[in-house]
């Protein structure tokens, strides 16, 4: 342990403590939680020469605030936001070099939900079965931030602070398109239905969370089939349609098993890192994917 | 055996029965210590499938597997742990009413049953187990509990199940345990995982 922290002055509305999350443990009933828009994520620890798996905070909409209590290096990426330290505006998607006491103040997502703090060095808060990450779900892993919260910072790795790279802005949020592989209960649905799915605007329904991203006002997927799916292990994309035949694709901090069939997979990547950055509102449709 | 594609990196076998899961299930295991599966990052069993997660090319695993010769379970196959079990649960009279036997013949009923682990779901460490003959199935709750006690043995259709931490749930509850379903700083976190057999002891209130 280096000594070094962070201590948490403002909260912000949802922050959470996020890194690869812990896939592995699905058989046990754990989620595989982790950052939710994981380019972000790598890009934050990849600017700051931390390993890939390096824990950092994810906050929602409003940011969040800092005080370092050592020097530290930090970068903030995912949602574009206003950045200052000790009131003095810095870089977004950079390095930004902290003294001992100095006040950093992520402030409110322009666009996009989902801002990434990493610190060089990466938050060393206790990890349970091999991961750091809040999980919502299940309650695994450490307390969603409050106020006067002390987060330790641990010992930087050999890599030096890379400094450049090329962050990636959320898109322009006019639409979010969701590559989506039919399968594997797409025959539960009318074939029309189906058809119809492929032309669908939805929207990004205000009910979305670190589970699943809900849609609301689209076309709705009718069942082919009556009758009851007995529950079955769910992954990371997978796109559920409730009986009120709106679909939600799950995010992950999804349960690990479910019993509404899955009408289709989107691929984890750019596609479900967009989809965590989308805000309520935002037109949703699904294209068949490669 | 039906397999399905899931995206890119997962596949789904479907199969007939409970019993071809919990033996599908096991044969993973053995080919995945053996390194014939290949990779694999999860794999979930669940009522009547088992899903492989994180796999290279899917539709050829689905293929090979395909072709195994995949034997019954044994019954003694798996890992045997006893839980203590006080029967003080709010359902027992139900249950008994349901079952058509005395109350005091519940405990006896559930003691003399060597319960399997089939799948894990809903919360971390909550083990659905399968075991009571079809006459001892009972249904849930017509109204579910806001907040079940930690511990809780309950019982709801073809499983059995003990709650590992404070939920709402709709099962019938016969008993408690003073066993620790679920602590991530122990090696194995669950006592439950799929696959292992479980008897409930009766121990005094």
């Amino acid at each position: 342990m280096s000594g070094a922290a962070l201590r948490v002055l403002r909260a912000g509305a949802l922050t959470t403590v996020q890194d690869l999350g812990r896939p592995g443990y699905a058989h046990l009933g754990v989620p595989r939680s982790g950052a939710l828009d994981a380019g972000a994520h790598a890009l934050a620890n990849r600017l700051l020469g931390n390993r890939p798996d390096a824990a950092a905070l994810e906050t929602t909409l409003d940011g969040v605030g800092l005080r370092a209590l050592a020097p530290l290096t930090v970068a903030v990426t995912g949602a574009p936001c206003a950045v200052r330290v000790s009131g003095r505006a810095v870089a977004w998607g950079a390095p930004v070099r902290l003294r001992a006491g100095a006040e950093l103040e992520v402030g409110r997502a322009e666009s996009g939900v989902r801002a990434y703090v990493a610190v060089r060095g990466g938050l060393c808060v206790p990890p349970v079965l091999g991961s750091r990450s809040t999980d919502l779900l299940s309650g695994l892993g450490p307390p969603v931030l409050s106020a006067g919260t002390v987060l330790p910072v641990g010992p930087a790795g050999p890599d030096p602070v890379r400094g450049v790279d090329v962050p990636a802005l959320p898109g322009m949020q006019g639409e979010l398109v969701l590559p989506l592989r039919p399968g594997p209960r797409a025959d539960w649905f009318e074939p029309a239905s189906i058809a119809a799915l492929w032309r669908a605007r939805f929207r990004v329904s205000p009910a979305s969370n670190r589970i699943g991203l809900r849609t609301e006002a689209g076309a709705r997927l009718i069942r082919a089939r009556g009758g009851e799916l007995p529950s079955e292990g769910m992954v990371l994309g997978a796109v559920q349609v409730p009986p009120d035949g709106l679909p939600v694709v799950f995010l992950a901090d999804h349960p690990v098993t479910g019993g509404y069939p899955v009408v289709g997979v989107v691929p984890a990547g750019p596609a479900l890192d967009a989809a965590a950055q989308a805000r309520p509102g935002v037109p949703v449709r699904f294209v068949r994917a490669r | 055996m039906r397999p399905l594609v899931v995206g890119g990196e997962a596949l789904l076998i479907e199969l007939g029965s409970a019993a071809q899961v919990a033996a599908l299930h096991a044969e993973l295991l053995r080919r995945r210590d053996t390194g014939e599966l290949g990779a694999v990052r999860d794999l979930v069993p669940a009522a009547r499938t088992v899903l492989l997660d994180g796999v290279r090319e899917p539709g050829a695993l689905a293929e090979r597997i395909a072709r195994w010769e995949v034997p019954p379970l044994a019954e003694a196959e798996g890992p045997l742990v006893t839980v203590p079990v006080r029967y003080d649960g709010p359902d027992l009279a139900e249950v008994a009413r349901l079952w058509g036997v005395a109350e005091r013949d519940v405990a006896r009923i559930v003691g003399e049953t060597v319960f399997r682990v089939a799948f894990c779901g809903f919360a971390p460490g909550f083990g659905y187990l399968t075991g009571l003959p079809e006459r001892f199935h009972p249904p849930r709750r017509a109204t579910p509990r806001t907040a079940v006690p930690a511990g809780s043995l309950a019982l709801a259709g073809e499983y059995a199940g003990v709650y590992p931490r404070s939920s709402p749930g709709g099962w019938q509850l016969v008993g408690t345990t003073d066993a620790v379903l679920w602590d991530p700083e122990r090696e194995p976190a669950a006592l439950f995982a799929p696959g292992v057999r479980v008897r409930f002891e009766e121990v005094a209130g």
